[in-house]
């Protein structure tokens, strides 16, 4: 029998993140400006636009890598004192994990170093196993292809549940097969009140997500403007 | 130390025992330095015995800086520092438990061997035990002062060079009271106390100070 609080109680639980005119700077220029959006509780959001358009330095922004120039972005609810970073996970370019150990090894460490007490978080091995790499757990990371270790690096979101997850391409490499397992695990997480912010050039099958267009020439003219 | 930073601890560990990782590096580097000075100085037991302490230091200076470049390259390339940054462990712990990991890998078989190198430099036991003792106060300074450098210099390609020329001369007090406490632990006008005690100040002030600025030069990497 599961304990009784390991269901959070709703005052903890994420209700809402909204965006007020975002500006993000890189290099002295505007590459991202005038961005607003609001998410409730399941919800997500497709940040569309072409190369060079801002997309992932606006989810790099979220995540805290980058600091905002104007804007702000209010979370509604969700644990006190706690940033936006501290409650996201991020998937981008680089997987985050260390050639030389093995891909359990990786997964155990990100499990311990993300502490998280939660009781819908996988173990590395059922994470390991959620993503269909059960059998290469002791495999050092150096020896897999880049799908196995994209699908790596997305197990990290199962062991450390946290409500958001910034995902900059995350299909990037993976087979047919593995992306409608993706597809499905979000749909779990958005069932389950999480959040997903995606930039992405390929379907990711969100069904009925919000879309965020950028426009690289818009935000340069404006940011020329001011 | 909590669960998040032993788990960081072991796994700086286990990177550096694996192949490539460079963990033994370090030392093989020091012992090299140390055996060819004779060669460049000519067989004078004497000289060799009174300069001892200096050639120890000044190798042991140049080896500890060795891998420290690496020391948030390899996190910056493969996206673990993102992770660092994003995570509620405060980074400036994250950069002080990799300094740790990274002092326990390099400097400490330093510290082990250098006594066994000083004695075919000639020196005396005192010399010796001054030296072994000199390092284990002021390596670590000069591991935390590397990693400002290395937190400067992580987003960039051949940073390493860039990285010794930034920490090189900061690293000037540290080498001088480290090698006036070893000389002076052989006799001397000086007491042993004196520079040892200055010596342990100026680590115990890299460890306050350099956690700080080394997360800050890796959080604004990118802005």
């Amino acid at each position: 029998m599961p304990p009784v609080e390991a269901r959070s109680p709703n005052t903890q639980a994420l209700q809402g993140i909204s965006a007020k005119g975002l500006r993000v700077d890189r290099g002295g220029r505007a590459i991202v400006r005038g961005v607003d959006f609001d998410l409730r509780a399941g919800e997500a959001l497709l940040v569309l636009g072409r190369n060079g358009a801002g997309k992932s330095t606006l989810l790099r922004a979220l995540a805290g890598f980058l600091p905002l120039r104007e804007g702000e972005v209010q979370l509604d609810g969700g644990a006190e004192e706690t940033s936006l970073a501290e409650q996201a996970h991020y998937v981008g370019h680089a997987d985050g994990l260390k050639a030389a150990l093995t891909a359990l090894e990786n997964l155990q460490f990100w499990a311990r170093m993300l502490k998280c007490a939660s009781a819908t978080a996988l173990s590395p091995e059922g994470a390991l196993e959620q993503v269909g790499l059960a059998r290469l757990g002791d495999f050092p990371v150096g020896y897999l292809s880049a799908g196995q270790k994209r699908r790596v690096a997305l197990a990290r979101l199962f062991v450390a549940p946290r409500p958001i997850w910034l995902l900059d391409e995350p299909a990037t490499a993976l087979d047919v097969g593995s992306q409608q397992k993706f597809a499905e695990a979000m749909a779990a997480h958005r069932a389950g009140g999480g959040f997903i912010l995606a930039a992405t050039h390929a379907p990711l099958g969100l069904v009925g997500a919000k879309e965020l267009r950028l426009d690289a020439r818009r935000a340069r003219d404006v940011g020329g403007a001011a | 130390m909590s669960s998040p930073l032993l788990a960081l601890f072991g796994r700086e560990l286990r990177i550096a025992r694996s192949v490539g990782g460079g963990g033994a590096m370090g030392v093989v580097f020091f012992l090299i330095l140390v055996s060819l000075t004779p060669f460049a100085i000519g067989p004078d037991l004497n000289l060799l015995s009174r300069i001892g302490p200096a050639i120890l230091w000044i190798a042991a200076l140049l080896s500890t800086l060795l891998g420290l470049d690496r020391l948030f390259q390899a996190d910056a390339d493969d996206g673990s520092l993102d992770l660092f940054v994003m995570s509620s462990t405060p980074l400036e712990l994250v950069v002080l438990t990799k300094c740790a990991a990274h002092w326990t890998l390099t400097a400490l078989p330093l510290i082990a061997a250098a006594p066994l190198l000083g004695l075919t430099l000639g020196m005396e036991p005192a010399a010796l035990a001054g030296v072994a003792a000199s390092l284990l106060a002021g390596t670590p300074a000069l591991t935390l002062l590397g990693a400002i450098g290395a937190g400067l210099t992580a987003g960039l390609r051949r940073g390493g060079l860039l990285m010794a020329v930034l920490i090189l001369p900061l690293t000037t007090p540290v080498l001088i009271f480290g090698v006036a406490s070893a000389s002076a632990a052989s006799g001397g006008t000086v007491p042993f106390h004196t520079p040892f005690l200055i010596l342990c100040g100026l680590s115990l002030m890299a460890v306050a100070g350099a956690p700080f600025a080394a997360a800050a030069a890796l959080r604004a990497r990118e802005a």
